[in-house]
């Protein structure tokens, strides 16, 4: 090119260089704004706590979750030895809790994960790809749209029998459909842009105009959308698990101790409370750090 | 000024032979809609239009939205497939076995889009739009953003200034030159300006197309300017072509064009344009109603159903391009009318 004609400054030359093509600096951005918000980042850190403490559980507690004494049944907060007393069967709450953190999450999480994972693939292609294919898979999801949530995990539930497996693969099934819903659709809308066609024109082929265009103004707002199924997700799988439909006794796990401490409410109903506090403090979380995310995504929002 | 005078490399045929031969193209695109998305219908965005680009010059395309303007860009670019037609690219046929490939051709043919926004990846800084497919057919990274700072400052942005920012921290200007920018990084020898300046205020868009003037002769280029605009492919063009529903209804040298129009819809086109002269304005009736819908072109002449020369054989067959038939104009003057009267557009008097 005859680029003999305007130089540009020699000193502007170097600093590009050294950046990567295409997200990665926009990347960087997104970070440099998450770190500016006070609230995203005190729900953030709150929720390390919860997962460091229920991935230390043995270390941060020295009583077994599964060996109670009778002698100790229901203590209320504040007893000596049990600082956050205990359940009906004279267990440690404090060390169920811890314990009960990760079952709950790895059922909260990981259906979030499968989904995300299954329907973003699916949503991007019945979008980009549009057509036959495209109508396919929607048509396919819409079938399961036909159902409320609550109703369609159970039912799979019941269809696969309870237990943990069960539960992440029941609510899985029912978050691929919006995910896919909501991949096909920004997916859909970014493939009409200009700029995908400039690319296009450019001699770029159709995996990197997926990787490099469709895939870093798609996966921001997929993203988002999966930090706030979280909450739904734990509370779900918690709520499969207090039906009996999901986690089995006695293994720990927050939405099974609500229901067993049940019977307690008019014992210790500060006890009783705790695993529904816990639930909700975490889903709490996982939501307002996909607000924060969606703030810090959206460059069109200053700072 | 390294390449003004010299012959480009890449030229084939010398100076004679058009850059860019366009054969019979035709797209018509299926309405579908239904439950069972049967095709319903057939919009002919672009039917049988074929014209040749020449070297150096600037080609302005013009006709109401919708006429099939874009989507003929589009078809050039390959960016979508042509139900049928040729396209020979500086003497080889794009495609074709012994011709040149379709990624060969695009790598000499670049787009202007008239978004200025929605043309750039809003996650992309200025530099990394500009830089990416350049870096992407192998230029080196360091390089290519080099290059790409480089066309910031000839395209009169200061690179300090501009080359880190994202789209929506631009003007619609300033983007637009990014735009221009991105589509000289390839190098090419025709870029196609689908209402570039179209959507840009009045100052900026003359800052603009004064910008295009000097890129053309800096960088040997070939423009086609597509334009609703009638003044504006005026003051930019060599040769106009005027598009009605998808086909080619006259063209020539843009003075033959302007001074002397031989289609009726040319006329009434440049009778609704404003003028700042008032002598300037002809006799000719101002255009009225909405072109017919492209889902169902009327037969023969599509101008028919708007023209107050219209006759029994203006339905019979597509008028063909021809030389004016009243003429002593330029030789490349072609119109698609076959009735003398409204070649002449004489002024009709009802018994
Ligand atoms: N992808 C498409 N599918 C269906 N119809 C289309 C498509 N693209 C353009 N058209 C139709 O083709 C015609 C010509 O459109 P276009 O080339 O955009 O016109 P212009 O650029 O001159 O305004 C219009 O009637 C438009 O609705
Ligand atoms: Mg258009």
């Amino acid at each position: 090119m005859a680029s003999d004609t305007t130089m540009a400054q020699p000193g502007t030359l170097a600093a590009p260089a050294a950046a990567f093509i295409a997200p990665a600096g926009y990347w960087k951005l997104v970070r440099r704004r998450l770190l500016r918000d006070k609230t995203t980042l005190f729900v953030t850190a709150m929720l390390v706590a919860i997962v460091f403490i229920s991935l230390a559980a043995p270390w941060v507690t020295s009583y077994d979750p599964y060996q109670g004494s009778i002698m100790l049944r229901l203590k209320p907060i504040g007893t000596p030895g049990h600082w956050l007393g205990t359940d009906e069967t004279g267990r440690d709450i404090w060390t169920r809790l811890c314990y009960g953190g990760r079952l709950s999450l790895l059922a909260g999480v990981v259906p979030v994960a499968v989904s995300l994972v299954v329907g973003s693939f699916l949503g991007i292609v019945a979008g980009f790809v549009g057509g036959r294919i495209g109508t396919l898979i929607m048509r396919t999801m819409d079938v399961f749209y036909a159902f409320p949530s609550i109703l369609l995990a159970v039912a799979i539930c019941g269809l696969l029998g309870n237990g943990l497996t069960n539960s992440i693969i029941a609510l899985a099934v029912v978050f691929i459909p919006p995910m896919v819903r909501i991949a096909e659709t920004v997916t859909a809308q970014t493939r009409q842009l200009d700029f995908v066609e400039a690319a296009r024109a450019g001699g770029t082929s159709t995996m990197q105009i997926i990787r490099h265009h469709i895939l870093s103004n798609v996966l921001g707002t997929i993203l988002v959308y999966a930090t706030s199924l979280i909450s739904l997700s734990i509370i779900l799988s918690a709520g499969l698990s207090f039906l009996g439909l999901g986690v089995t006794p006695p293994q720990a796990e927050w939405g099974l101790m609500l229901n067993s401490l049940r019977q307690a409410i008019y014992v210790q109903p500060y006890v009783a409370a705790l695993p529904g506090l816990l639930i909700f403090v975490t889903s709490m979380c996982f939501n307002l750090m996909s607000d924060g995310l969606r703030g810090a995504m959206d460059v069109r929002l200053n700072r | 000024m390294a390449k003004t005078g010299a012959l480009d490399p890449r030229d084939r045929g010398g100076k004679a032979q058009p850059l860019l031969t366009v054969q019979n193209l035709r797209k018509h695109f299926p309405v579908r809609g239904g439950v069972l998305n049967r095709v319903k219908a057939t919009v002919h965005a672009v039917d049988d239009v074929s014209f040749s680009v020449r070297k150096g010059e600037t080609l302005g395309i013009v006709g109401e939205s919708g006429c099939g303007k874009s989507t003929t860009a589009r078809l050039l670019m390959q960016l979508i497939a042509p139900d049928e037609g040729t396209l020979i690219f500086d003497g080889d046929e794009v495609g074709a076995t012994g011709g040149i490939s379709v990624a060969a051709m695009r790598r000499q043919m670049q787009m202007v889009f008239q978004d200025s926004y929605s043309s750039l990846n809003p996650r992309m800084t200025m530099v990394d739009s500009i830089a990416y497919a350049p870096h992407m057919h192998g230029v080196p990274k360091r390089r290519a953003y080099e290059e790409a700072e480089s066309l910031l400052a000839q395209v009169g942005l200061n690179p300090q200034q501009h080359a880190r920012r994202y789209p929506h921290e631009m003007s619609g200007g300033q983007r637009q030159r990014v735009n221009i920018a991105r589509a000289l990084a390839l190098e090419p020898r025709l870029v196609i300006l689908d209402e570039a300046v179209s959507a840009l205020d009045k100052s900026v868009e003359a800052q603009v197309l004064n910008l295009l003037r000097e890129l053309k002769a800096r960088f040997d280029l070939t423009y086609i300017f597509i334009s609703h605009d009638l003044n504006v492919v005026e003051y930019v063009s060599d040769r106009v072509m005027v598009m009605y529903l998808g086909q080619v209804v006259e063209s020539g040298p843009v003075e033959a064009i302007y001074r002397q129009p031989r289609h009726p819809y040319t006329r009434a086109l440049l009778a609704s344009k404003p003028s700042m002269d008032p002598d300037k304005r002809t006799t000719a009736m101002p255009l009225t109603g909405d072109p017919p819908n492209p889902i169902d072109p009327p037969s023969g002449c599509r101008f028919r159903t708007r023209c107050s020369y219209a006759r029994d054989i203006c339905a019979a067959a597509i008028p063909p391009l021809a030389p004016p038939m009243v003429d002593d104009g330029p030789a490349e003057h072609l119109v698609a009318c076959v009735v003398p009267e409204a070649q002449e557009g004489r002024v009709l008097t009802h018994a």
